[in-house]
């Protein structure tokens, strides 16, 4: 694997950010191909089939499994209404009497005369697809959904939480080493995402989502503050499923963390316009990194762009993503190919790069990822 | 319990296999062929694997990585149609191709059962050794209700279900119960939106007309036999075997560009778990010996073990050093990861890297620190998941079993573990964390502090694993796949020597265990090792020396406490550890005593660089 590299996540004030909106089994797409949507567009819609109930009709009115179908009310097929008797004994002339009712509105689907149960079927769960994005149909995927299109500013996180929401950009930090907490947060925030410098409090989300904010973008977060927002430990690195009232996206790691100055710069610039963001993080093949996209943006200025496809050559900026140097930035100096002996004993494949202070430091590949354009 | 054996017999003569295992991550190729009289690996090559898009063709990977063997042998191995296949005249090409698949996730499986500990627990067995991962196990008896295993069934969609219960002749109602509640859940597979979940039936032959009229228009229903036929018998060879064709049929032919790679070979595609079972049970056959094997990933951990004819495989789905490390965090806590470190480092920032490393699972420790945090996590994740291992690997519970008056004073119940550590006689670690360790001496002390092996056992790694290659290779051509797995893919790190116990008062210092060795030159040596101490004394690959092990009287290496044995011992790149800290192993709970006393091992056995272990020292 010669061109072996990390390519880092990119940060970017132009691109063409495509969503492909699908929904989890076949349906009904709404809209057409060069329909213009927006993030709450229902762009799909399905149903899938109904919670089932399981009742043992044997056990609830003391009979024998095999004789359940003499004392069945409603037969297979047949709507029920939650309250509805759909079993019942009788015995000395109707002095001694059982029932069963339906806990659900739905329909009988199977009574078994093995087990002495009965399955019913709530009505079928209706499941919609937003857009998520503002943009374009550019393609439709029958039965399954669309692919969007829209053209502007792209920023992927490191790790977050929270699924999908829109608002308006607020930047709060005023350089990317601030600290987000919760006394910069005010009711003027309802309905915005935040953006901070290296590191999101505990407090600060809790305000954040009393005032009715939608998200937070910070450089970190502290790894026992997550835990207290959350409820619990995240062990594997899959999110985007939580129910919090908050998205929350860090650019750079765990602890105190300066944001990098193209992100930050970037944010800064995209203060006051719409976005679509998402926590969703999956870290294995496949990766997933949260992101928000600010669809229709008009870069003020460029940030520059750097061909990748050569991957890491003297003078790609870098930053170093563990410990020594962990956050900070570089540019490579050189690239020696031979393996080298490192502080653990390892050979492993180096690179020098310079730090901003003008330090020359020597560190393994694999742990610096490209800024990526 | 029967070996899977794919449906390819070998025709002609080997001298050239090429095999790859497409990984979750990466795709590996190993070229082997026939050097004199041997088999021995002769070059690999690796690529990023090309399931997931952009690619979305395993193939591509595939190629790529037997390209890299291509250019290092500067052999044409591949044509427009696959790989070339038999060898040319012209020299181009290997006499068989195969390959192993763990890409996209594995296979991804759910049980279920009546008994939790019983059919169930075969079932899961069953799958397990199969090469799945088990998803969940759903029982009669598991302590939910029907509505919450109904929704669990809906919610997780596995490639798979399947579903054991009863003993055939006995009552159908409970395994009935089971499988009406999977029609009501009317579960999805993960992958293929239109097709149907397949569901293997092998529970009670009486309740098969049920489970069909159940199960059969809902489900892709394959019945097969009772895996629990009666109580004291488990067959798990025809639910397993079941399994490996719907995973080639299902699971294999959803996947992107799998049609086209099971056409390069004639060998069916075994998923990577399994295949690393096969070496194992090969190992443990060659070797004549107990065996029990790891590997450590990024996302898991699977632990094999064979003990007699009694093979296991259990996979702890969220243990691993990258992907799943905070899960270790979750699962052992800070302070078993800390009792590890032999210096001070605070909770908050231990746990901040620990969450860095996954949110960056590529990246490798840089300074000696780093390595110390990620071995001491290591050692957690290993520990955890042998626990889990043998809360699997035992025998079958609620079975009758005949005493005799001689079992009056053993009054061991049903469901005793096969895993007999006195009886262990190779431990092979593999993973990056072990394989790749920078001193071979930091794998061996990882896998004794994680597994705490008693008496006499070889420790080994895989050096570059090549271990799911070997395991399907075992399955056509056994002796070529024994030769390998013996010369190049195994390090033999040496042997060590662990006293069981103490039984009674025993203080640091006290004696514990004499070792006299006689070298081949006829020199005898005498190590006397304390009790809380270890020693290492080298003794070079293959080299063997007869010792006496003489140990004191609260201690056992095998033959009961206080009783010498004789025994060869052979040595490895790291060459005899006598390990006299206990089992079970202890630390001091003081910190202070703690680091001293892990800072005294670590420069006992050479672990680390002298002058890192004395700036530690000083640190505390």
């Amino acid at each position: 694997m010669a061109h072996a590299y990390t390519p880092g996540l990119k940060v970017t004030e132009k691109a063409i950010i495509r969503k492909t909106r699908r929904l989890p089994i076949p349906g009904e797409v709404l809209v057409a191909e060069g329909d213009p949507v927006s993030p709450d567009t229902i762009v799909a819609r399905t149903k899938i089939p109904g919670n089932p109930q399981a009742l043992s009709i044997a056990n609830l009115l003391a009979v024998e499994p095999g004789d359940i179908q003499w004392y069945m009310v409603k037969n297979e097929g047949d709507r029920v209404k939650k309250g509805e008797v759909i079993a019942e004994y009788k015995a000395f002339f109707g002095l001694v009497r059982k029932t069963v009712e339906s806990p659900v509105d739905g329909t009988l689907e199977m009574i078994s005369t093995v087990t002495g149960q009965v399955t019913l079927r709530e009505d079928p769960i209706p499941i919609e697809v937003t857009g998520y994005i503002e943009g374009t149909v550019e393609s439709v995927l029958p039965r399954e959904g669309v692919v969007v299109k829209t053209e502007g500013a792209f920023i992927q996180g490191i790790f977050g939480v929270g699924g999908e929401t829109t608002g308006q950009i607020a930047a709060l930090a005023s350089n990317p080493d601030d600290v987000l907490d919760a006394k910069s947060i005010g009711p003027e925030h309802k309905g915005k995402i935040l953006v901070g410098g290296s590191l999101v409090t505990a407090g600060a989300i809790k305000r954040a989502a009393e005032v009715g904010a939608v998200g937070v973008v910070a450089g970190g977060i502290i790894d026992t503050d997550l835990i207290a927002y959350l409820g619990h430990d995240i062990g594997v690195a899959i999110t985007g499923h939580e129910d919090v009232p908050v998205t929350v996206i860090v650019t750079e790691g765990f602890g105190k963390m300066r944001m990098a100055d193209r992100t930050f710069g970037l944010l800064k610039d995209l203060s006051g316009m719409k976005a679509s963001i998402n926590g969703a993080t999956q870290i294995r093949a496949g990766v997933m990194r949260p992101e928000v996209v600010v669809p229709g943006y008009k870069p003020k200025r460029s940030l520059g762009a750097q061909d990748l496809s050569v991957g890491l050559v003297p003078g790609t900026p870098v930053r170093i993503i563990r410990q020594p140097y962990f956050g900070k930035l570089a540019v490579v100096v050189d690239l020696p190919p031979e393996l080298q002996v490192i502080e653990t004993e390892a050979k492993v494949r180096i690179l020098r790069a310079k730090l901003e202070d003008g330090t020359v430091v020597t560190i393994p590949r694999a742990n610096v990822e490209i800024i990526e354009e | 319990m029967a070996n899977e054996k794919p449906g390819f017999q070998l025709h002609g003569e080997i001298n050239s296999i090429l095999a790859t295992d497409c990984g979750s991550t990466t795709t590996k190729a190993i070229l082997i062929e026939k050097v004199g009289d041997e088999y021995r690996l002769i070059v690999r090559g690796e690529a990023p694997t090309t399931v997931e898009a952009p690619f979305e063709d395993v193939t591509m990977g595939a190629r790529n990585a037997i390209r890299e063997v291509e250019e290092l042998t500067g052999r044409k191995l591949l044509n427009d149609q696959g790989v070339i296949t038999p060898r040319q005249k012209d020299g181009s090409g290997v006499d068989i191709y195969m390959s192993t698949s763990s890409a996209g996730g594995g296979l991804q499986m759910m049980v279920a059962g009546v008994v939790k500990t019983m059919t169930a627990e075969s079932a899961t067995r069953a799958a397990l050794g199969a090469g799945a991962i088990v998803m969940d196990v759903i029982a009669v008896d598991d302590g939910r209700k029907p509505h919450e295993k109904i929704n669990r069934i809906r919610n997780l969609r596995p490639d798979m279900i399947l579903l054991s219960g009863g003993v055939d002749g006995g009552t159908i109602t409970h395994v009935a119960q089971i499988a009406e509640l999977i029609a009501a859940a009317e579960p999805k597979p993960r992958l293929g939106t239109g097709f149907k979940l397949p569901v293997i039936y092998a529970g009670n032959k009486d309740a098969r007309v049920h489970v069909r009229n159940v199960l059969g228009e809902k489900t892709d229903l394959r019945v097969v036999d009772n895996l629990r036929p009666v109580l004291e018998k488990e067959v798990l060879g025809p639910a397993r075997e079941e399994i490996h064709n719907l995973f080639m049929e299902h699971v294999m032919a959803q996947a992107p560009g799998y049609n086209k790679l099971m056409q390069w070979t004639p060998v069916p595609i075994m998923p990577t778990p399994g295949a690393v079972g096969l070496a194992m049970q090969t190992a443990a056959r060659e070797y004549d010996t107990s065996v029990i094997g790891v590997d450590i990933g990024g996302a898991t951990t699977d632990v094999f073990s064979v003990f007699g004819e009694y093979f296991n495989r259990t996979v702890s789905a969220n243990l691993g050093m990258s992907y799943s490390i905070c899960n270790v965090l979750l699962e052992a806590g800070i302070k078993n990861i800390m009792r590890w470190i032999p210096f001070a480092i605070d909770e908050a920032d231990l746990r901040n890297r620990i969450r860095n490393k996954m949110i960056r699972p590529t990246t490798i420790p840089q300074t000696l620190d780093e390595l110390v945090i990620e071995q001491a996590i290591s050692r957690e994740a290993l520990r955890l998941a042998f626990i889990h291992h043998k809360s699997l690997a035992v025998g079958l519970k609620g079975i009758k079993i005949e005493r005799t008056i001689a079992d009056t004073f053993e009054q061991t119940g049903t469901g005793q573990s096969y895993i007999d550590m006195m009886q262990l006689g190779m431990l092979i670690g593999s993973g990056g964390v072990l394989s790749h360790a920078p001193r071979r001496v930091q794998a061996a002390m990882m896998l004794l502090d994680a597994f705490q092996p008693e008496g006499m056992t070889m420790l080994a790694v895989d050096s570059i694993f090549m271990m799911p290659q070997l395991g399907i290779l075992s399955t056509i051509h056994p002796k070529a796949s024994m030769q390998v797995f013996d010369r190049d893919c195994l390090i033999k790190l040496g042997t060590s020597i662990s006293p069981k116990g103490p039984s009674g008062g025993v203080k640091p210092g006290d004696p514990c265990v004499t070792v006299k060795i006689e070298r081949e030159n006829g020199q005898e040596e005498v190590h006397q090792v304390p009790f809380g101490a270890i020693k290492r004394i080298p003794l070079g690959v293959d080299e063997k020396v007869k010792a006496e092990v003489h140990p004191s009287r609260q201690f056992d290496v095998g033959k009961g406490n206080g009783h010498t044995v004789e025994t060869d011992l052979t040595g490895g790149v790291v060459g005899v550890l006598i390990d006299c800290r206990g089992r079970p192993l202890s630390l001091p709970e003081n910190d202070k005593e703690r680091r001293a006393k892990l800072l005294e091992w670590f420069k006992s056995v050479d672990m680390y660089p002298e002058e890192a272990l004395g700036k530690y020292a000083r640190a505390s």
